[in-house]
């Protein structure tokens, strides 16, 4: 009784509720569109088209997904701990120092598959880094993660930009980024896996960084799951005192928790800096941090629904540029509005229709119950 | 102007798939005091809730006074007479008594005329009730019972002619109790009409003139309590018979397996919660910890458990020492023979949103039997649950299923069946059926005892004076963090009340 939403079942509660909020959300940003005198159909079109209407498009929105299921899964992983990682996006842009270092470092002697394994540990290695003191600050002096990892994402941005500008900025170069990185530094396309589908990659970015997340997600899943300290997490993000009580030490997994999710977020530097560029920039990671918050509440914290909800964000990345670039009245800040209602539709309003979808159920429920009642009888 | 206060008619409320009302008739009368027991989850609270405008009825009507009326939130329940008093207190801690009545019911937006206004008012009402309490002091500073004297007067204040207390003598002495008893009858006598809501037969024996009780969301019969006994009520509330009273065998205890000495804990703010306690418990005996709800009781099973540092004492398990003033691992005192069912089971003994089987584990873990490597072994860990399950007959069967959805009960037995299995040498155990059915309280018992009988030393910290009194071997009170008297389980109820009141000797229990 304490609970006054119904029990639905599974596909309801994962499949349903989620497409309505999705769709309530498409149509409250139609509406935004017709605001702005533009044909609501014609965007839906250019943005879907625009994601999905060639090989290469979805090569870009499969690129952006991939770059999502990182930080998403970095943000679910310290959701499951009961912390909200909100640095993700700094652990990211640090992350990408290790990617950087590996590729400076052997990019020109050796292959990517050596290179790649060492970006891999890098990325991750900087990130949990970048994350653990914040970890360490919350587990030792009560420093609430929220605040100080948000304080880390600015120090993180002054950072990278004092490297960039002063130690990683090739001689004679006026551009705030590395030198670009030879072969050995350029992770190959997922030109064999498109082809299977009969579609062609054409420019797009899709690259093996994608087939590293979805082994992350597969990761992630059996940690939380399948793992003692994943129990331990559980444990501690749904019932503190219950952690206390079992004996579990709240300042390890925090601490823990906090560097694995960091790590998480880095890997997600490999996919624009080894995928795409082939050189650290400033600013690569262009709010992917801040968007995995939003895949992460979509996708319930559950690997299985990060991925889908990573490529739903992809979606709106390639097909609102898109429509940016098909339908001039409707700017760039237009998609930026779109997905903010994905995010209040999806995250914040997330049971704004479960009362009435369960009510639907459960007169549903009750009918069936009185037919068989009658049959019975 | 008829003889029936409130009347309900066919009252029905779902949440959801949940069925927590179903057609609920109700007939109390002017002048009464009627009593609605039944077991949790019984309905009785959601039914409190419809009459007092929280929840609205599906279907049914509420007529009061002959007049059939909405209530469409609890203002509209004081406009028709209706008065609460909440289990959990409805006050402000840093008000005043009289800040706290007036609240929401002020005259006018002018304050200091409120008050004196509201002054008058309360002294009529404290001299025709006689519920004496100082306008002037605040309520943090009050006891229990007096803040729900309070409670009682905010109603009374907004001209409350039907009065629902649900499960007012949580709380209280069993002193207190008398007195709110006492206070009941003079409400009654004035003409109030009382529906009081407990799941105690005893105080249902005692002061009601009509009872009805409920089960499973049904109102299962109505009685004249006059006519009915505990037994039949009982009966009634389970849906089976049910027996009322353990049954023992002496106790047979052997040598001291766990020692506490002079143990002082104090609260987050400072304030001393446990006061230089001291007790030992030996191998096949079942001490008794009885009390107030709030004496330190929670602090102190806290403290030996790990859970909570002590400032100063010492404890022994199994003759070695635990570092309760330094750092105390749960895990480390489990492994050396110290199982802890604890008082809160929603919070602290389960994790709700983790499936029966997972919350089999919880604190055992790190034991190698559940797990392979750093991987869980979820076969082992499914196969311990199903094991269990049967042991205990926790329903539904099924180590799958999400604790939440699990009765009090069935949750409670969760607890006991990881706790128990393991085969400490101690056992502590906070509340164990506070919220649970009666009839798995009777299994919770036997299987105390029967942990006792196999020559455990089992502490029982409970609220329930009743369950002290069955269970134990050597009876405990505390009262403001102290031990103020160690009494055998023979000793009177009044004896262990005035105890359990901080009223110490025998001259005072003569009165």
């Amino acid at each position: 009784m304490s609970n006054p939403y119904a029990k639905l079942p599974g596909w309801a509660e994962y499949g349903l509720i989620p497409l309505v909020n999705l769709v309530v959300a498409f149509l409250v940003a139609g509406l935004v569109v017709l605001l702005v005198g533009e044909n609501p159909l014609e965007a839906a079109y250019h943005m879907i088209n625009g994601a999905f209407g060639r090989g290469e498009y979805i090569g870009f929105t499969l690129y952006y997904a991939t770059t999502f299921i990182f930080t998403g899964l970095s943000v679910a992983v310290a959701f499951h701990a009961g912390l909200f990682n909100i640095g993700s996006e700094g652990q990211a842009y640090i992350g990408g120092i290790g990617v950087a270092l590996a590729c400076l470092w052997l990019d020109k002697t050796m292959p990517w598959f050596v290179v790649f394994p060492l970006a891999i540990v890098g990325s991750a290695a900087f990130g949990a880094l970048w994350a653990f003191l914040p970890g360490w600050l919350q587990a030792k002096r009560g420093s609430h993660v929220v605040i100080t990892t948000i304080m880390f994402n600015f120090i993180a941005s002054s950072l990278m930009v004092y490297l960039l500008t002063r130690v990683l900025k090739p001689l004679g170069s006026m551009a705030p980024q590395t030198r670009t990185f030879e072969a050995g530094g350029q992770l190959p396309k997922l030109d064999w896996l498109m082809s299977i589908f009969g579609l062609d990659l054409g420019n797009s970015p899709f690259n093996v960084s994608f087939l590293l997340a979805i082994l992350a997600a597969f990761g992630v899943w059996v940690l939380i799951w399948r793992t003692k300290l994943g129990y331990e997490m559980r444990t501690m993000g749904h019932s503190p005192s219950s952690a206390r009580y079992a004996g579990i030490g709240e300042a390890r997994i925090t601490v823990i928790v906090m560097m694995i999710s960091g790590g998480l977020a880095g890997l997600m530097a490999l996919n624009p800096i080894m995928g795409e560029q082939y050189r650290m920039q400033l600013d690569f990671v262009q709010g992917a941090g801040f968007v995995g918050i939003a895949v992460a509440l979509m996708g319930r914290s559950h690997p299985a629904g990060i991925i889908p909800a990573a490529i739903l964000f992809g979606m709106l990345y390639q097909g609102g540029a898109e429509i940016a670039f098909e339908m001039p009245a409707i700017s760039r800040d237009m998609i930026v509005i779109i997905q903010g209602l994905v995010i209040l539709f999806a995250g914040a309003l997330e049971n704004m229709f479960r009362p009435a979808i369960g009510r639907a159920f459960a007169s549903i429920g009750r009918r069936s119950a009185v037919a068989a009642q009658t049959r019975g009888a | 102007m008829s003889d029936i206060a409130i009347e309900l008619r066919g009252i029905d409320k779902s949440f959801g798939l949940v069925h927590a009302n179903k057609n609920i008739n109700l007939t109390v009368r002017k002048g009464t005091i009627h009593g609605i027991i039944g077991e949790n989850g019984a309905g009785k609270s959601t039914l409190m809730s419809i009459l007092y405008g929280f929840y609205q009825a599906d279907s049914g009507d509420i007529v009061v006074d002959g007049n059939k009326v909405t209530i469409k939130d609890p203002n509209a329940a004081i406009a028709s007479g209706i008065g609460m008093v909440h289990q959990h207190f409805m006050l402000v801690e840093n008000f005043t008594v009289l800040e706290n009545v007036m609240l929401g019911a002020e005259d006018s937006q002018i304050l200091n005329t409120s008050i004196s206004k509201a002054r008058v008012e309360l002294k009529r009402l404290e001299k025709e009730y006689a519920l004496e309490v100082n306008p002037d002091a605040l309520i943090e500073e009050l006891p229990v019972g007096l803040q729900q004297r309070v409670e009682i007067l905010k109603a009374l204040y907004r001209k409350a002619d039907i009065l629902i207390l649900d499960e007012p003598t949580g709380v209280l002495t069993p002193p207190e109790a008398d007195h709110l008893f006492r206070i009941l009858g003079q409400l009654k006598d004035q003409g109030k009409t009382i529906i009081f809501i407990t799941h105690k037969l005893r105080e249902i024996m005692a002061i009601t003139d009509e009872v009805s009780v409920m089960r499973r969301g049904e109102m299962v019969a109505t009685r004249h309590t006059k006519e009915t006994s505990v037994e039949e009520l009982a009966e009634l509330m389970v849906g089976r018979r049910v027996l009322l009273r353990v049954e023992k065998g002496a106790a047979n205890p052997g040598e001291v397996k766990f020692a506490v000495e002079n143990l002082t804990v104090r609260d987050g703010r400072g304030v001393t919660m446990v006061d230089n306690v001291s007790f030992n418990l030996r191998a096949g005996e079942i001490v008794g910890i009885a009390g107030v709800a709030g004496n330190g009781q929670s602090e102190l099973l806290e403290a030996i458990s790990g859970i909570r540092k002590a400032v100063g004492g010492t404890v022994l398990l199994n003759g070695k020492p635990i570092d309760v003033t330094g750092h105390v691992d749960p895990r480390e005192l489990r492994d050396r023979g110290l199982a802890h069912v604890p008082e809160d089971r929603h919070h602290v003994g389960l994790v709700l949103k983790f499936e029966e089987a997972e919350n089999g584990i919880l604190g055992y873990h790190h034991d190698k039997r559940y797990l392979n490597g750093v991987f869980l072994n979820t076969k082992a860990i499914q196969a311990d649950a199903e094991e269990k399950i049967k042991k205990y007959d926790i329903r539904p069967p099924n180590p799958r299923l999400k604790t939440a959805n699990f009765s009090g009960g069935n949750q409670q037995k969760i607890v006991l069946a990881r706790e128990m299995e393991r085969g400490p040498d101690v056992l502590i155990i906070g509340q164990p059926t506070r919220g649970v059915d009666v009839g798995a309280i009777e299994f919770i018992h036997k299987r105390i005892i029967e942990m006792r009988d196999q020559g455990k030393a089992v502490l029982l910290v409970s609220v329930e004076l009743d369950e002290i009194r069955a269970l134990s071997d050597r009876i405990i009170v505390m009262f403001a963090g102290r031990v103020v008297g160690e009494r055998d389980p023979d000793a009177t109820e009044g004896e262990l009340g005035l105890l359990m009141a901080g009223v110490e000797g025998r001259k005072d229990a003569a009165e």
